[in-house]
């Protein structure tokens, strides 16, 4: 078990606290997020043993939103790095404050130039310091979108967290953060990264659970209309599309039909709406017409058969 | 070790070890410390329910999501019943070593031995074959200049060999990209950390002005090769090329993916790593299952786009289809899937062998739904196309469709 930080807040779960799956799941659901036993079991793996998670699945699953619930759950600082095609240290790691320096210089101040002072500190050494109320959480997400070099030297990063500023010397983590990598699969990442990780994959939900996200993250929504709603994205993904709908646009449709004040799927509603759900035009326009009224029908049948 | 004894950890172990050896066996890779890994996770969860146990060791060992239902199928077999473990795991072997076969490993094996390493100019006799061997490295430019127009179809055994020598040859001057990481160039914009850093040595007194500039990055490319029956003599010079491209040392792309169809879609990139070209065309002939068979492009086509070009394409990636675009029946999928190809990479080339005849029109169905969403159409059936396509690739011919 590694170490618990000073001073929790109240309703803060510490991390002392958390000796089983149980109390990683209660956590979880505490935040009003629904997990599966697998996704508890990988979360309570990760905060024991200190290592990475690593999150592959289809967009809109729930991957980022692990890494904000469990800051939030155990009070700890969120850093995201957010990765893109040419993610450099200077954006990633840290950059050191040209003009500052300059102007230390010319007015003789400074008798060490390369001082913490002017270095600015970007989310990954932002991780690897000591942070008010312990380790931080590092989300880096959609690692898919860097390229290969970032990877390895995330690599050497994510083993012994610790990283180098050349000026500085290498700055090492006191306790190692709490790290969840995300990916969305557009590419494979490198084995040996993922090795280093917990990986889990997190698929699609399946009704019940994905009634119970949606109950706790809009409580708004009239049951009838959310069991129709959670049935058609369900029949949804069973279509041929290019684009399955994930998790996140499931909510975003609830939140769109709660502001239309709509009580009830009709065909009308959904061909209004859809963009919510599908965007790409493709899918879009396979779903016009009585398409979207034999999905509609198949899944209310489905939630008659629930019953 | 009649039971599964959770408190003699030195059992577990012992069985966890068994079980990553299992997995290796079935084709996952693994390594030792993973291993060391999951022994750690299972002794932190601990033991309550099997579930957990479950998910605990495909936290651990598993890497990637193909690998998932390797994985459960394996853990179901080893961990089914721990009383049997000992016995299991002698039984084990074979059984996991069938799992890892395909199901009808010899024909498959024959078919594709008989597809990718037979001779292709099957109408010579073999023992002019073995008298011509001597001569085949011998191949002077001029032979090799007759040889680019002739097609592929057409050659004897012996032209073939040296087309096929020709072809491992092969380089490609590929267009380079602009990246947005940034180098040291003499030409690009003020570089002020480096700036900074020289004028720090002559005492704040700015004497140099490093630059830099973007870096130039390789495209990615994406061959999909047809493997049917009316393709047969083609795929092969095909795979040799598209082997040749992955294990040159300086290949001009980031990456090579390779895909080959006929009723179904296989990924062979993996197989192509072997550096031998024989030994990489037998293992890609054990994974594919469909050689020489019938072939349905607007089905594998969209397969691809739909499980593949998230993962394999983005805005600098190449698709090069080569294919005779001869489709059967409706060919309204195969459009949507080429349009949605051409919108998801930076060029879609396509490459067919029909074009070799001078009468060729593009009438036929599959061809017609093909050709708008193309951006370069190429012929495929002898060496000179090949030099087509590095030209497309290089950025040098403007128009071809």
């Amino acid at each position: 078990m590694r170490l618990a930080f000073a001073g929790p807040s109240a309703h803060y779960i510490p991390m002392t606290d958390l000796n089983s799956i149980e109390d990683v799941s209660a956590l979880l659901t505490s935040q009003a997020y629904v997990a599966d036993r697998g996704l508890a079991t990988v979360a309570f793996l990760a905060l024991t043993l200190g290592r990475p998670i690593f999150l592959e699945g289809e967009p809109g699953v729930g991957k980022t939103e692990l890494a904000k619930v469990l800051a939030s759950g155990l009070g700890r600082k969120l850093l995201r790095l957010q990765c893109y095609e040419g993610l450099d240290t200077a954006s990633s790691v840290y950059e050191w404050n040209f003009a500052a320096q300059m102007l230390a210089m010319k007015r003789n101040e400074a008798t060490d130039i390369y001082d913490e002072r002017f270095l600015l500190k970007r989310p990954l050494l932002q991780a690897m310091e000591p942070q008010d109320g312990g380790a931080p959480v590092l989300l880096i997400d959609e690692i898919d979108r860097t390229d290969a070099a970032f990877e390895a030297f995330l690599l050497e990063a994510l083993s012994d967290f610790q990283v180098t500023v050349p000026e500085l010397g290498p700055i090492k983590a006191p306790e190692p953060p709490i790290v969840l990598i995300t990916s969305n699969r557009t590419r494979e990442v490198h084995d040996a990264l993922k090795r280093r990780c917990l990986y889990h994959w997190v698929d699609f939900p399946g009704f019940d659970r994905e009634l119970a996200i949606l109950r706790a993250r809009i409580p708004g929504v009239a049951d009838a209309l959310s069991r129709e709603v959670v049935a058609f994205v369900q029949r949804l993904r069973g279509e041929d599309l290019f684009k399955a709908p994930g998790l996140a646009e499931t909510l975003d449709w609830a939140k769109c039909l709660l502001a239309l004040d709509v009580v009830a799927l009709s065909p009308e509603v959904i061909a209004d709406t859809i963009g919510a759900v599908l965007k790409y035009q493709d899918d879009i326009a396979k779903l016009q017409g009585s398409e979207a009224l034999r999905v509609l029908e198949a899944a209310q049948a489905d939630i008659i058969a629930a019953v | 070790m009649t039971t599964l004894d959770v408190n003699t950890d030195g059992h577990l172990h012992q069985n966890i070890i068994y079980f990553a050896r299992a997995l290796r066996r079935a084709g996952m890779r693994i390594g030792t410390a993973q291993v060391r890994d999951a022994v750690r996770a299972v002794a932190a969860v601990g033991f309550s329910r099997k579930s957990d146990f479950y998910i605990t060791l495909r936290a651990t060992f598993v890497t990637r999501a193909e690998d998932l239902p390797i994985f459960a199928q394996t853990f179901q077999i080893f961990w089914r019943d721990p009383e049997f473990i000992q016995t299991m795991m002698q039984a084990l072997m074979p059984m996991l070593e069938s799992m890892e076969a395909p199901p009808k490993p010899q024909s498959a094996e024959r078919r594709a031995q008989e597809a990718l390493i037979a001779d292709m100019g099957r109408t010579q006799a073999p023992p002019r074959m073995r008298e011509e061997v001597e001569v085949d490295s011998k191949f002077s430019f001029s032979d090799l200049e007759k040889l680019g127009s002739q097609d592929f179809e057409q050659m004897s055994a012996q032209e073939l060999t040296a087309a096929e020598n020709a072809v491992r040859s092969f380089r490609l001057p590929v267009q380079k990209i602009t990246a947005r990481r940034q180098r040291p160039s003499p030409r690009g914009t003020l570089d002020p950390r480096a700036t900074f850093r020289a004028a720090r040595r002559h005492g704040g007194e700015v004497l140099a002005l490093p630059k830099r500039a973007p870096q130039e990055k390789a495209p990615r490319l994406v061959l999909l090769i047809d493997i049917s029956g009316s393709m047969s003599s083609y795929s092969r010079m095909m795979l040799l090329f598209a082997h040749a491209l992955k294990s040159a040392r300086r290949r001009g792309f980031s990456e090579i993916h390779v895909f080959t169809f006929g009723t179904r879609l296989t990924n062979i990139t993996r197989k192509l790593e072997a550096r031998d070209p024989d030994r990489a065309l037998t293992d890609v002939g054990q994974l594919v299952q469909d050689w020489d068979g019938g072939t349905a492009i607007g089905e594998n086509l969209d397969r691809f786009v739909k499980d593949w070009s998230r993962r394999v394409l983005g805005s600098d990636s190449m698709v090069v289809l080569v294919s005779d675009g001869l489709e059967r029946g409706d060919t309204t999928r195969l459009s949507q899937a080429a349009q949605r190809l051409q919108l998801s990479c930076r060029q879609f080339i396509w490459m067919n062998p029909l074009l070799r005849y001078d009468k060729f029109e593009p009438t036929a169905g599959g061809i017609a739904a093909l050709l708008p969403h193309v951006d370069r159409f190429i012929a495929a059936h002898n060496l000179n196309s090949f030099k087509d396509l590095a030209e497309c690739l290089s950025g040098k011919q403007q128009q071809a469709a």
